[in-house]
């Protein structure tokens, strides 16, 4: 099994995917980890945390799509694409993406590519959780008081 | 035929509804089935122009002829990542 996608309710583990992908075939690896970035809105709230929905039955599929398409291109020996779902507290990775390569240029390819794709295609939602108790659908533009 | 209906983030929120099942006329398009779903949720007509819609888990046309037991979601702009 030389790919491992997952939509995941839990915590990722940067140090499994580094450890997944290592591969004697492979001398660059590249880690790519999408984190919740703290921020302050417009009006002065602060941000708590997103909130990741899926539908996880077409996300998973997507994913593994984009992990077929990848190997098309570039010749990879190991991919690792793993999102988070459910509360993603300020600094913690929604994203880790993980790709093998017999030398590094094609493993920074690969792995940007798939970020970026999975960003544009991949059937997942983030809301943003102000501390004042409001939310924000991202790309939605919508501010709702709970 | 019977259709079942995914809706997703905004548009779950705001049709207060994540899942149904939707009795349609043979011949039926994607278009026919949102047409309906705005009668019945008007609260999505703001956001079902912008967001895409998906049957059986691949996004498609909103003139593609739906089948009966095919799965329809309603995508509002993707922001994984």
């Amino acid at each position: 099994m030389n790919d491992w996608i997952e939509l995941s309710s839990e915590p990722l583990s940067t140090a499994d995917v580094a450890r997944f992908v290592t591969d004697a075939a492979a001398g660059g690896i590249d880690l790519f980890l999408g984190t919740t970035r703290g921020q302050m809105s417009d009006d002065g709230k602060t941000l708590l945390a997103l909130d990741y929905e899926a539908y996880p039955e077409m996300a998973v599929e997507q994913l593994r799509d984009l992990a077929r398409r990848a190997r098309l291109r570039w010749p990879i020996v190991k991919l690792a694409l793993l999102h988070r779902i459910g509360r993603v507290g300020v600094g913690e990775p929604s994203v880790v993406i993980g790709v093998s390569t017999p030398h590094r240029a094609e493993a920074f390819e690969a792995c940007r590519w798939l970020i970026d794709t999975l960003k544009v295609e991949v059937a997942v939602w983030k809301k943003e959780v102000w501390a004042d108790g409001s939310t924000s659908w991202v790309g939605s533009a919508e501010v709702r008081r709970d | 035929m019977r259709v079942t209906v995914k809706f997703f983030a905004i548009l779950r929120e705001r049709a207060g509804i994540s899942e149904r099942v939707l009795e349609l006329p043979e011949g039926s398009t994607v278009e026919t089935a949102t047409r309906i779903l705005v009668e019945t949720y008007p609260a999505l007509g703001e956001h079902l122009p912008k967001s895409a819609t998906a049957v059986n888990r691949a996004y498609g046309p909103r003139d593609a002829v739906l089948q009966n037991g095919d799965e329809l979601a309603l995508i509002p702009p993707v922001s994984g990542g």
